[in-house]
């Protein structure tokens, strides 16, 4: 029964993220849109662009190889594996004893890399451009992901997602300086790792400062779609993963019917919604930062994420 | 008194707080934004003292709590926000150099204060123990910002959050005497400082609030 | 049997390739004879005295686990090394005479059982490794490495030497003995001192690692991989033989700290530097350098945990450096006879004459391609799963009681963190500028692809680093021998049955089902994209960013127009690249009405020279100086000096005996 169970969850999770990531971004853009006095379009149209784009044939630049074709696949396999592995509303889902922090990092880093190799493949200039800056971002990104995760290993002795969701939503912990530390470094990277204001603009194309779109110059048709989709799973990662690691209450416990599933879920959808909403009001105050600052935006956050430590440690030490 | 308790907790991530808007003073360069967080600072510094106040059960904290929220969230900041704004354009922000070892140096500074008070003081309560090392440490990183900015605003602002970690560190402590008197000479100080013509003569003397500007005339008049 | 019959053979081709007649049989016959000894290394060998040996006493061999685990690493690294040396055109004399003896070095080093032999074994593979390096340079920058690698390889010598004395002091040579007879107090502290310095100067470890990306590219490629794949192996073994085995249990945690403190500061460097060369070769050496540091911190935890009675920590920090080993001699080995093919294929190994590759030789752009992968440290290769091992070593520290420990741990954690990033960020560089883009020169658009012996050579390892990603829980079963070996009867390989576990309802790792679980999300996304979107892909020209169309005579564009080696690195040179290197960057101004373009020059120079080994130059030279000016004195001041020199000896002497 519980096997049953959490085979059940699983898939639905699976389907559910897949289904909100595009409308995700639907939603951030109109709510920037809102914010900024425009109309915006309508939350659903990244939807309707995905499914016009994947009926489209992809025109591959004259120097690109293979890698071009086998890239945005793998990248969004692995993207998709990484989100199978964050949990929305239910704990205790059948890939849940899989789900460590250090292999979601890996996986998100395997679709970086695989999105990096593609900014190479074509040979032109923004290509390789970004793609150095993208991993540039990730070698300080990284680092402060990891700090993160010890923090949390302090707290419940291991890095398993579901184990420290749990352990968080029982109470047992209280309130911790190190969290509200630790969130912020991990907020400052999700904003590094999903190209968003500070770090890169998501809304333009030709920006000398791009990162992110400048790999993407080369896609089109279903190879656009799929890094489309790839992107906004990646934010619905992200935000789920800020959701599990500090707000993980009201999440149905493992195990449990098909109530406590419909009252997670609903709570999820609050907890994703607030954070769209915080993502866009930050993204419509702040202006966007010149590439050379942004390795001291994420050095910061890899500061924070050690004081987060330092303090655990201290608390630990003298409970 | 531990995890879990609600007046330990409360009291820990109040100042937590301060620190991370320490860091955020530290590490920001447009001095409307840091005028911000300084306000921001003084708010979470009454609640502390405010929180502080309640949970021992000492009405003088209250006090104390007031005068920093009027004072320090919201006088010394509209007063702060009307000196920037008589400063060209150009003047309100820093030139954007050293964030990172400044961030290290707060990092390594914020290790040496757990280091330093955790040994010293023994003995004592888990929450005064932290919060101690947390008021530490703001004070430290005031200092800090003192000596690694430039301009006479930041400055002031390092030694605003100085003061902040201080009163921080006496409404920790229960039972502390003068806590209210203390921060009271504190905010005068401070006060002293920001309205003592500092900025002003400066401004109209050299036409910069870059206090190195000060450098080739000392030992004048004396 | 097989062990000697092996060494014979291996001997004998030494000779062989000495003649400079039939160099493909050389290797061969060393191919052979390497895959002999890892046979020897899988089964084992019971210690056996040998019927010749030093006048105090017999030679001794014997091949317990730890020794067969790295047996088995050189005979990875070493057949794909022969195999690829056979198939490429024939080498000068002295390479073929000193690489059957290099492999010989390296595998006595393994199966010494007492401290002459394995110095024996270690200098022979020194001396054989720089004739190796010099044997292609006569004059000229290779000489030079050649030289500087000497200098380092007999200060690497006489400190292990000096070690092994201490070592021995308290029995005899036999490692028998010396585990008998652990050192203690400040003689402990020496063997530490020592083989930092003398392992650690081989392996390359801060600071002593100037000379690895100068010496290991030199080489001809074979032998830069075997260098890079399997000779600082030797120096992590010799590190783990001296420092856990020989010298006891008993020693004191903090032992762990500077091998920690010394290996993140390794693989910071060297990843970073990895990012800022402009040689293929170089990148490589570079990450050597960074896999080395990995691996050297996971032995400092792994020191520090068993002082601190956290056993079951210590076995998966040791469990991290002894896999990580094995994974990096596969890839690293197949890394460097990759850019190899390419060097000898395509005529470079500057990356700014390359480009493209993937088009002109698709079989080792791909093998390149999984290697760098792999070592990129991406699930589900090979890397990721050694270095979640040292990350999870890393994330437990906060299990030790002391504070600064905590926080140490912590603080390389980060810095580990990083150095993952940057190896990421070197692989995707090196990938992107050789093998993926447009060509950059006509040479490389005309390069053909490698064949034959050649191809084996590179599908070999490929294929081992394939298996050993989802597999790598099978390879610690293997390592459970090694580690009861080092850690005592208690200790086991952090695993259960498929995955790695950190004990029971710990952190786990099940790489095989992630494996399983991406091909089959990558299979089901491709037929579910092609049955919507089922049309082969068109091609058009790129969008050119707003750059003049290129004249007729450029078919693959204009190379300009697209990033070159620094300008990929520059990112990383801004933001970190003063950590390791001293770098200068200043523009070139054209006179005014002058038509030629401005340019950056970028120049760097490694922290290890300006800060080591040029103020130690200038020390030598003002101490000359001062030499010199002693010959201008009176001869009251000669017989001064003399009757001071004297004086202190005396007061040395009476110290000594009261103490």
């Amino acid at each position: 029964m519980a096997v049953l169970g959490g085979l059940l969850t699983q898939l639905l999770h699976i389907a559910l993220m897949l289904a909100v990531a595009p409308l995700l971004v639907g939603v951030v853009r109109w709510l920037k849109s809102r914010l900024m006095g425009r109309r915006g379009p309508h939350p659903m149209q990244p939807w309707r662009d995905l499914l016009k784009l994947l009926r489209k044939r992809p025109v591959l630049a004259e120097g690109a190889s293979l890698v071009s074709r086998v890239s945005p696949y793998v990248a969004l396999g692995a993207t998709v594996l990484a989100a199978a592995l964050v949990p929305s509303f239910a704990f205790g889902m059948a890939l849940a004893p899989m789900a460590d922090l250090l292999l979601i990092g890996g996986l998100l880093a395997l679709a970086r890399v695989a999105l990096a190799l593609n900014g190479h493949d074509a040979g032109t200039p923004f290509g390789g451009l970004g793609a150095a800056r993208e991993m540039t971002f990730a070698v300080f990104a990284e680092p402060a992901l990891m700090v993160c995760v010890m923090v949390f290993a302090v707290l419940i002795g291991g890095t398993n997602l579901n184990a420290i969701g749990h352990g968080i939503a029982d109470g047992q912990l209280g309130l911790r300086v190190s969290l509200i530390f630790a969130a912020v470094a991990l907020a400052a990277v999700a904003l590094a790792e999903n190209a968003r204001v500070p770090v890169d603009n998501p809304a333009t194309h030709l920006e000398l400062t791009m990162v992110h779109e400048a790999m993407l110059l080369e896609a089109s048709g279903r190879h656009l779609a799929l890094w489309e989709m790839q992107a906004a799973l990646k934010l619905l990662v992200w935000l789920g993963l800020l959701a599990t690691l500090f707000l993980p209450y009201g999440t149905a416990a493992p195990g449990s019917g098909p109530f406590a599933w419909g009252l997670g879920l609903v709570l999820w959808g609050v907890k994703i919604g607030l954070l769209a909403l915080a993502l866009a009001v930050f993204e419509s105050a702040i202006a966007k930062m010149r590439v050379f600052r942004v390795p001291e935006f994420l050095g910061g956050a890899l500061m924070l994420a050690l004081l987060a430590a330092a303090l655990i440690f201290v608390s630990t030490g003298l409970a | 008194m531990g995890f879990g308790d609600t007046s330990y907790d409360v009291a820990h991530v109040l100042g937590g707080g301060m620190l991370l808007i320490s860091f955020v003073l530290l590490y920001q360069r447009r001095i409307f934004a840091l005028v911000n967080a300084l306000a921001l600072q003084g708010v979470v510094l009454a609640l502390a003292a405010a929180w502080q106040g309640h949970v021992q059960g000492a009405p003088q904290l209250y006090i104390t709590a007031v005068i920093a929220l009027a004072a320090k969230g919201v006088l010394i900041p509209i007063y702060l926000r009307r000196l920037v704004m008589q400063l060209p354009p150009a003047r309100r922000a820093e030139p954007a150099s050293g964030i990172g070892a400044s961030m290290i140096a707060g990092f390594l500074l914020v290790g040496l204060s757990i280091l330093v008070v955790l040994p010293a003081t023994a003995g004592a309560r888990a929450l005064a123990r932290e919060d101690l090392a947390i008021a530490l440490s703001v004070v430290l990183l005031g200092l800090l910002m003192m000596v690694t900015r430039r301009t006479a605003l930041a400055q002031i602002a390092g030694l605003m959050t100085l003061e902040n970690g201080l009163v921080l560190a006496a409404v920790g402590v229960a039972g502390m005497p003068l806590v209210v008197e203390l921060s009271t000479a504190g905010l005068v100080l401070v006060i002293a400082v920001i309205a003592g013509v500092f900025a002003r003569v400066l401004h109209e003397r050299f036409d910069s609030l870059d206090t190195s500007v000060l450098d080739p005339h000392r030992g004048e008049g004396t | 049997m097989l062990l000697g019959a092996c060494f014979l053979a291996l001997l004998g081709l030494g000779a062989l390739g000495a003649t400079g007649r039939a160099p493909r049989w050389v290797f061969l016959g060393s191919a052979v004879a390497s895959a002999g000894l890892g046979l020897v290394g899988a089964i084992g060998l019971p210690a056996t005295p040998l019927p010749f040996g030093p006048p105090w006493g017999a030679a001794q061999v014997a091949v317990d686990a730890l020794a067969g685990w790295f047996l088995v690493i050189l005979a990875l690294a070493a057949v794909p090394a022969c195999l690829f040396a056979a198939a490429s055109p024939p080498p000068p004399r002295a390479e073929g005479a000193g690489f059957p003896l290099f492999l010989a070095g390296m595998a006595l080093t393994l199966i010494a059982a007492d401290g002459f032999t394995l110095m024996l074994g270690f200098e022979l593979m020194s001396l054989a490794s720089w004739a190796l390096v010099a044997a292609r340079h006569a004059t000229g920058a290779g000489r030079r490495a050649a030289r500087l690698y000497l200098a380092f390889a007999a200060f690497s010598g006489i400190c292990l030497i000096g070690a092994v004395g201490l070592l021995a002091a308290g029995g005899g040579l036999g490692f028998a003995a010396m585990r008998a007879a652990p050192p203690e107090g400040w003689r402990a502290a020496a063997v530490l001192a020592l083989v930092l310095l003398g392992a650690g100067s081989k392996a390359g470890l801060v600071p002593f690692h100037v000379w690895l990306p100068l010496a290991h590219p030199a080489a001809a490629s074979p032998v830069s991989a075997l260098m890079s794949g399997a000779m600082v192996k030797i120096a992590l073994y010799v590190m783990i033989r001296l420092l856990f085995d020989l010298s006891g249990a008993a020693q004191p945690a903090w032992w762990g700290l500077p091998l920690l403190g010394l290996g993140v500061a390794t693989a910071l460097i060297g990843a970073l530097r990895a990012n800022l060369e402009r040689d293929t070769k170089a990148i490589l050496a570079c990450s050597t350098l960074e896999n080395m540091g990995l691996m050297v911190a996971a032995l400092g935890l792994a020191l520090a945990y068993r002082g601190a009675d956290l056993l079951p920590l210590a076995s998966v920090a040791l469990a991290a450096a002894l896999l990580h080993a094995l994974n990096h001699a596969a890839f690293k080995t197949q890394l460097f006879l990759s850019l190899g093919a390419v060097y000898s294929l395509a005529g470079s190994r500057d990356p700014d004459r390359l480009g493209g590759l993937i088009h002109r030789m698709p079989w080792v752009a791909g093998c390149a391609i999984l290697g760098a992968l792999s070592a990129a440290a991406l699930p589900p290769l090979s890397g990721f799963a050694s270095e979640w091992l040292l990350l999870q070593a890393l994330i437990q520290g906060f299990r030790a009681s002391d504070m600064s420990v905590q926080l140490i741990a912590a603080a390389s954690l980060a810095v580990v963190g990083m150095a993952v990033g940057l190896a990421a960020a070197a692989m995707v560089r090196l990938v992107g500028l050789v093998f993926l883009g447009r060509p950059r020169t006509p040479r490389v658009a005309g390069a053909p692809d490698a064949t034959g012996l050649m191809r084996v050579a590179l599908v070999l390892p490929t294929l081992l680093t394939l298996v050993l990603g989802p597999l790598a829980a099978v390879a610690l079963g293997v390592l459970d021998g090694p580690i009861r070996q080092v850690l005592g009867p208690q200790a086991a390989a952090p695993r259960f049955g498929l995955e790695l576990a950190l004990g029971e309802g710990g952190s786990r790792y099940l790489p095989g089902l992630v494996a399983l679980l991406l091909a089959l999300v990558v299979g089901g996304l491709v037929l579910l994209v092609r049955r919507r979107s089922p049309r082969e892909p068109a091609r058009g020209p790129a969008w050119d960013c707003g750059f003049l169309p290129p004249p007729p005579h450029m078919p693959f564009g204009d190379p300009l127009s697209q990033v070159s080696a620094l300008g990929l690195g520059q990112p990383i040179r801004r933001s970190l690249g003063g950590l390791a290197i001293a770098p200068r960057e200043w523009l070139v101004n054209q006179p005014p009405g002058s038509p030629a373009a401005a340019t950056l020059r970028v120049e760097g120079q490694d922290r290890g020279f300006t800060r080591l080994l040029y103020p130690l130059a200038r020390a030598r030279r003002a101490l000359s100086r001062e030499a010199e000016q002693l010959r201008g004195l009176s001869l009251r001041f000669y017989l001064g000096l003399t009757f001071g020199t004297l004086v202190s000896l005396l007061a040395l002497v009476a110290l000594l005996e009261r103490g």
